[in-house]
């Protein structure tokens, strides 16, 4: 079974965004970028399939600037056996991604997508979805535990007030939440085999996809500033306040 | 113009997320329609049909919309498509699955976790954990968006809509329902109760945050969160993380014992009424969000808080 691990470079989970002064974003010049965290799961998870006989080849596909290629590489490393990006400057909303991907996939013919359920910089949670959408495959998302075999994947999903557990038929699109895995880190004999794997990289234009954007950002802002209150001395402080403010 | 709303529930009772997304259809304006699709619909539609400003309730009946399979739920709402300029769906765990399925089928952007309706066509989400906000004008012809129901009021109720059965689509081919395990709970849903008590890493182990935080919020009435290091550490359930890639709530009292306040616990937070933290370190993040700090190890500070609130008659 091939499996297809769609990746995206974003700012490093430990960094704080901040706006840029003009409004028109977030300043991502000189900062710290990574692999998004539930990708690093997804990675990992078609890894531990492969560990188990269950998946034949991983391949890992970005999207994105020439720097993604790094992404793929940290892909490469924890065990992704080759990788695409599809390389442009344009920052793509998620049907433009998923229409992309499904591009590659008619190339690739993977039995199954194993992506993140969210990127943390657009925090849409849509690209997955939207994926099997227009492939017409079934989806399971929010992965907390998977099993292939059989031509299908039993996938239990985190759901409001519990797990459900569904059977898809292959091929499918798996989305994967934060308990799925714990993802490891590369080791260095990893890391330098890793710079020798195949990673081709396309040119947007050349996969003739549609990818004008839908949306126009009319502007990028700060929250609403929350400002620190008192410190209390005490417990019995504490509920004679929140007696005061009307909340007990 | 028409809004179509998806309704939430349990395929028992409308939960109140519903009517706050009817509030930002009235934002919208136009007509508002609301759909039901699950089993049990009859009683449920009864109740959406009572919030006012409602043109119609729609219901669909099957079992596989009532198990929330994406591809079924999905194929109702395109159908019915064709009827509306806007369709907003809670953003709760299901609807998530569902929406962006819907916004690919009929070719349109998903705009996600809506938290302001600037105009019909313009809208506020967060981003970057809620770090930045940004305001989309959209340039497709239907609108599909997912709506932070913590973000709106309830619209009230006093209306009574006329309630319509619509056919309910096919079984997925492709997708089987197995089963479900949903936790029985005597507390409030996290979404939606006035109260939240949330603990995190420091509580060190299930059975010290079931011992800690479990009490206290019984003692509230309140519903109970955690950090995602609580849940990441293996001492609560996902289902109770609160943050960025958990539940955001907007209780009147939220209580954080043991977080120290990452960005991403406080994106699912910062917007409650009165935010309490107890913490034994004095720098940590969470106290310049905290409306009242105690800094004190929540060892002493839980059981002394539990007694002050007895006095108090709780």
């Amino acid at each position: 079974m091939k499996v297809l691990v769609p990746v995206k470079r974003v700012i490093d989970y430990n960094v704080k965004a901040r706006v840029k002064a003009d409004q028109t974003g977030v300043d991502l010049a000189n900062v710290k970028m990574s692999m998004n965290p539930f990708c690093e799961i997804a990675v990992e998870e078609a890894v531990r399939l492969k560990e188990k006989g269950a998946a034949t080849e991983i391949v890992a596909v970005s999207v994105g600037p020439q720097q993604a290629q790094e992404t793929l590489r940290t892909a490469l490393a924890m065990g992704a056996d080759r990788a695409i990006l599809v390389q442009t400057d344009q920052d793509l909303e998620p049907l433009a991604v998923a229409k992309v991907l499904k591009a590659i996939i008619a190339e690739e013919n993977p039995e199954l997508v194993m992506m993140g359920k969210q990127a943390i910089d657009g925090d849409n949670n849509a690209v997955g979805q939207m994926l099997s959408a227009l492939l017409d495959w079934p989806q399971a998302t929010f992965a907390s535990a998977i099993t292939v075999g059989g031509g299908k994947a039993t996938v239990t999903r985190e759901v409001d007030g519990g797990l459900q557990t569904i059977d898809v038929s292959l091929p499918a699109v798996v989305t994967a939440d934060l308990r799925l895995n714990e993802p490891r880190y590369a080791s260095l004999p990893n890391i330098m085999k890793a710079k020798k794997k195949p990673l081709d990289v396309k040119e947007l234009g050349s996969l003739g996809v549609d990818t004008a954007p839908r949306l126009k950002v009319v502007k990028v802002s700060e929250p609403p500033k929350r400002t620190a209150g008192i410190k209390v001395e005490t417990a019995a402080d504490l509920v004679s306040n929140l007696k005061t403010a009307g909340v007990l | 113009m028409a809004v179509l709303v998806i309704a939430d529930h349990d395929n028992a009772t409308l939960k109140d997320n519903t009517h706050k997304v009817v509030t930002a259809a009235q934002a919208i304006g136009g007509d508002i329609d609301i759909l039901v699709a699950g089993t049990n619909t009859a009683a449920i539609a009864a109740e959406a049909a009572k919030i006012t400003g409602v043109r119609k309730v729609l219901t669909a009946e099957s079992a596989e919309l009532g198990q929330g399979l994406a591809e079924a739920v999905a194929d109702l709402i395109v159908g019915l498509a064709g009827g509306y300029d806007a369709i907003l769906t809670p953003a709760t765990s299901q609807g998530k699955n569902f929406s962006p399925r819907v916004a690919a089928k009929l070719d349109v952007a998903q705009i996600s976790d809506v938290s302001e309706v600037v105009s019909a066509d313009t809208f506020t989400h967060p981003i970057y954990a809620g770090n930045a906000m940004e305001t989309v004008q959209s340039s497709d012809a239907k609108k599909v968006l997912t709506v932070r129901p913590t973000s709106f009021k309830a619209a009230a109720e006093g209306g009574s809509a006329a309630i319509e059965s619509v056919a309910a689509p096919g079984a997925p081919a492709k997708t089987k329902f197995v089963d479900q395990k949903l936790v029985k709970s005597a507390r409030p849903d996290l979404g939606a109760a006035k109260i939240v008590v949330s603990g995190g890493r420091a509580m060190g182990s299930a059975e010290e945050f079931q011992k800690v935080i479990e009490p206290l919020a019984d003692k509230l009435g309140a519903a109970v969160g955690a950090s995602r290091a609580a849940v990441d550490a293996g001492y609560a359930p996902n289902d109770y993380q609160v943050g960025q890639t958990g539940k955001v709530v907007a209780p009147e009292l939220y209580i954080a014992i043991g977080i120290s306040g990452a960005i991403q616990h406080l994106a699912g937070m910062k917007d409650s009424k009165v935010i309490v933290a107890i913490n034994k370190d004095g720098d940590a993040p969470i106290f310049q969000v905290a409306d009242y700090g105690l800094v004190a190890d929540y060892k002493g500070a839980v059981p002394e808080l539990m007694s002050e609130l007895a006095k108090i008659g709780k």
